[in-house]
């Protein structure tokens, strides 16, 4: 385990961050702390990377003790969400700081630097300055940077927050198969959820300082271990008394066993899915019914306002 | 119960650098580096002061052991050297004006000391001349400001450099420099001024003239800043609702610039109440009685009658520190725009 | 929010705004440019390398730099603590610096000398000494440095700091290759104004420097004993040096500043 947490606690005054934290981070693996804002994912990454201190509990990384260590001397790549650049060096220099402090010889500090300028994309810009970058220049700039004193485990703090979306989708992508090829253990926070489903090996879920779950994006998002990693996760509905997934809802125009009737009241389409909203007429008085079908599936079942329809489960969640 | 909605999770909308711990980040903007002193005077005038909204909370305390000792050093360092430098001469000003001299002593002395009728005299001239400079300066100053900011025109660079000058420019070299312009006698407009027995050295206008020259810049700065940054869409805005240049200006630009205004004013009188060097040339006329409130510092003191020096100087101390307080409070107006 | 041309109303208001300029600022400083060289260039030359005026120039000068320098490490030192450290009454600090900004220079002058001169409690008399002109220059360039430094340091987040010490830096380390090329700009503009204040200080130097020539006599009081003794063209000469080196100065801050913010 590259990185072993046990029995963190953390509180800023009377707000409690984080309350009795234990986790295992598998060792090379690209691993995502997922949650809402204010839940206190950034604060425990922070503690990992030494960049604060928990008030009680304990800090492991890659088998040596780090909870007393300062953040020199952990040895964790950090990537920032705003980026972080030494705005007066070149994209070089930067790279090549924390080779510098370790006062590694110049011929070899040119190579890494070049090799990880390739790496990253950016040899190009080698001799630039970071205000001459866009954002996503920068970001890739700060990953090198990190990446080049060789670290045991690599950090990042909602590193494609201050992107814009497109941007973001690409270095999500560009990350993920960074890490392909790097291997290097890799934890990232977001709450963006359909970010960590797309780039993660392992989820950590994580709200009002407490873990809900930890698993595989498949693992979280068909078994969730509550309603709040259900919702967190991806779209929900209320049916039957029971919060399940839209698109586990099946439709039909006639009655089936098991089913119940209701109406269309309302269709979008968004791209190659369709949207429903269906008021149940047992229950007039309940907000409507979210199901997701294919257009296909729309247009052969003849779905539209105003028709009678019967939701059921999947035979699956029964 | 999480209510039915389309919303998958929570969004992954813009981010508006919304973060786990209280009061850190705040919304991400580009840091304008600026160079330009944050309080009172001197500096070129162009950049302005983005007040930064990413104030992450300022120092870790505690945080790395050996920087705690790093820390005290140089706290006691700073608090050292300022009170050697400005708090204890200060403050000794203070006691001194207060001392017993001879046989009078504590408040009383100070009493007598003031109500001598040149003291009436000097601080009048003081006031005249410093009232007259900072009116005009927030005349001129407000015209050449919308000027600068809001038209183009040849030379408005140079325009914009040269009104700095005034800050950098020696005291003595002021009086000089006008006393070789206006004084009567050889002065270049001497001829002229004569035949219209106007005498400006030597004379009030002439410390009315210095006492403007120094103090110039102050309000202009402290406009220019703020109409760059409030633009012209209200401007346009009214006018395009039908009002007129004049009622646009009173009713528009005006209030908006108000607390720079009010600011510049205070620091031009504070400036003009403290004027010395540039004052004592274009007075130096025999003929010419006059004395402001720090030529009589001087003056008193070069005579050694150190008493009334210092009671002259505790006054103008007073005025400088009402006038630092005022402006210490009046800065969170200036910097908040509604 | 592009600027308009000038409209006729504006244009009056801008030949009134010139004229009233030309005639409070302009016109008397060309009064010494032309009063200097009046005499032509060799009398100007002359004057300047008299044995006595130019030694007033170099002490001017020398005693601005050190000044200055004093002044840009203790102005960097406060203006840290103001925006680092936290203890209670810092706030008065703050008032504190700008005092030698709101201060008439001449009362600068007496209230250095309650602690420094004839009468002081510490038994030190700094009167016609060069350590009491130093003490001046030190005392009315305080604020230049800390006002410059501080907004930088303000808006200088510690993310960046926080990223070299995860890459290995020590916080000595930190602050020499972070903070301080990124403080440097505002620095030098600091030092910068404050050396061109210090060359041009006068009220707090009249009651402190006694004027001693080759000793104690600055450029500021020089010209004040040219003027004097009637001798225009010389003060004016000494004056145009004075005004030559601020204008220098001017200059390069300007250049600097379009730097900087190319630099971002």
């Amino acid at each position: 385990m590259s990185i072993t947490v046990s029995q963190v606690n953390k509180n800023f005054g009377d707000f409690v961050a984080l309350q009795d934290i234990n986790l295992d981070i598998p060792t090379g693996q690209l691993t995502a702390l997922l949650g809402p804002s204010g839940g206190g994912k950034s604060t425990l990454l922070r503690i990992i990377a030494g960049l604060e201190n928990a008030d009680s509990g304990s800090i492991t990384i890659s088998g040596r003790e780090a909870t007393h260590l300062p953040a020199q001397k952990r040895n964790v790549g950090f990537v920032f969400q705003h980026y972080a650049a030494f705005k007066h060096m070149t994209v070089a220099k930067n790279i090549a700081f924390g080779l510098e402090i370790r006062k590694l010889p110049k011929a070899r500090i040119k190579e890494k630097v070049d090799s990880l300028l390739e790496l990253v994309h950016l040899t190009q810009f080698a001799g630039r300055l970071p205000a001459q970058l866009s954002g996503g220049q920068r970001q890739r700039m700060a990953l090198a940077r990190a990446l080049a004193i060789e670290p045991s485990v690599l950090l990042l703090d909602e590193p494609f927050g201050a992107l814009d979306a497109k941007v973001r989708k690409e270095l999500r992508d560009w990350l993920r198969r960074l890490h392909d090829e790097v291997h290097v253990t890799t934890l990232f926070v977001t709450h963006d959820q359909e970010e960590a489903l797309e780039v993660a090996d392992n989820i950590v879920v994580i709200n009002q300082g407490r873990v809900e779950q930890v698993g595989t994006p498949d693992e979280l998002y068909d078994q969730p271990a509550n309603d709040f990693v259900l919702g967190f996760l991806g779209p929900v509905t209320e049916f039957q008394g029971r919060l399940v997934r839209p698109h586990d809802l099946e439709i039909f125009r006639i009655e089936t066993p098991g089913s119940v009737a209701g109406r269309i009241v309302r269709s979008t389409r968004v791209g190659f899915e369709v949207r429903l909203e269906v008021q149940l007429q047992a229950t007039p008085e309940a907000p409507p019914v979210n199901v997701v079908v294919t257009r296909g599936e729309a247009r052969s079942l003849g779905l539209t306002v105003g028709g009678t329809v019967f939701l059921g489960l999947q035979p699956a969640l029964v | 119960m999480a209510d039915t909605s389309w919303s998958t999770g929570l969004t992954t909308g813009p981010t508006a650098g919304v973060t786990d711990a209280p009061a850190r980040h705040g919304s991400p903007t580009d840091q304008q580096s600026t160079i330009r002193p944050g309080v009172t005077p001197p500096a070129t005038a162009s950049v302005p002061v983005k007040p930064s909204t990413r104030n992450r909370k300022a120092g870790g305390a505690g945080r790395n052991g050996g920087g705690h000792v790093v820390r005290i050093l140089l706290r006691l360092l700073v608090i050292g050297y300022l009170f050697f430098l400005v708090v204890w001469p200060v403050s000794l000003v203070v006691l001194r004006t207060f001392a017993p001299v001879n046989d009078t002593g504590g408040f009383d002395a100070f009493l007598t000391r003031i109500s001598d009728p040149a003291f009436g005299y000097a601080f009048g001239l003081t006031l005249t001349a410093a009232l007259w400079a900072v009116g005009l300066n927030a005349v001129f100053g407000l015209g050449i400001s919308l000027l600068l900011v809001r038209y183009s025109f040849p030379g408005r660079r140079l325009l914009s450099a040269l009104v700095d000058l005034p800050m950098s420019v020696s005291p003595v070299v002021v009086g000089l420099a006008l006393v070789l312009a206006y004084s009567s006698n050889q002065g270049w407009f001497g001829p002229l001024l004569e035949s219209l027995d106007w005498q400006i050295i030597f004379s009030t206008p002439g410390i009315v003239l210095a006492t403007t020259f120094v103090s110039l810049p102050l309000v202009i700065r402290e406009i220019v800043p703020v109409l760059q940054e409030i633009g012209t869409e209200q401007e346009l805005a009214a006018r395009s609702l039908g009002a007129g240049a004049v009622q646009t200006f009173l009713r528009i630009t005006l209030p908006a610039i108000k607390w720079a205004l009010v600011y510049g004013v205070v620091l031009s009188l504070a400036r003009a109440l403290g004027e010395f060097g540039a004052v004592k040339i274009v007075s130096q006329g025999a003929s010419f009685n006059g004395e402001t409130a720090t030529l009589l510092v001087a003056n008193r003191y070069g005579n050694f009658d150190e008493a009334s020096a210092y009671a002259a100087a505790f006054l103008l101390v007073l005025i400088a520190i009402t006038a630092l307080v005022v402006v210490t409070i009046l800065r969170p107006s200036k910097e908040h725009r509604s | 929010m592009k600027p308009d041309t000038l409209t006729r109303p504006a244009a009056a208001g801008l030949g009134l705004a010139l004229l009233w300029f030309s005639i409070l600022v302009l016109i008397p400083l060309a009064a010494i440019v032309l009063s200097s060289t009046a005499g032509g260039w060799q009398q100007f030359i002359g004057t300047i390398t008299d044995p006595q005026t130019f030694a007033a120039l170099r002490l001017t000068i020398l005693q601005a730099l050190g000044a200055a320098l004093v002044n840009v490490v203790l102005g960097t030192a406060i203006a840290w603590v103001l925006v680092r450290d936290r203890f209670p009454g810092k706030a008065v600090l703050e008032v504190i610096i700008d005092i030698p900004f709101a201060l008439p220079t001449i009362v600068a002058g007496l209230v250095l000398l309650s602690l420094y001169g004839p009468e002081s409690p510490l038994g030190i008399n700094v009167v016609n000494t060069q350590q009491g002109i130093f003490l001046a220059l030190l005392f009315v360039t305080l604020p230049f440095v800390v006002r410059t430094v501080q907004p930088v340091l303000l808006e200088l987040d510690q993310d960046v700091e926080e990223a070299a010490a995860s890459l290995g830096a020590s916080r000595f380390t930190t602050f020499r290759r972070v903070m301080l090329p990124a403080l440097m700009p505002a620095i030098t503009a600091g030092a910068s104004l404050a050396f061109a204040r210090a060359i041009s200080e006068f009220g707090a130097l009249v009651l402190i420097s006694g004027n001693t020539p080759f000793v104690t006599e600055v450029a500021s009081l020089k010209i004040l004993k040219f003027i004097e003794s009637d001798n225009r063209a010389a003060a004016a000469s000494v004056a145009l040096v004075l005004l030559v080196v601020s204008l220098a100065v001017l200059i390069a801050l300007d250049i600097l500043q379009r730097k900087v913010a190319r630099r971002g």
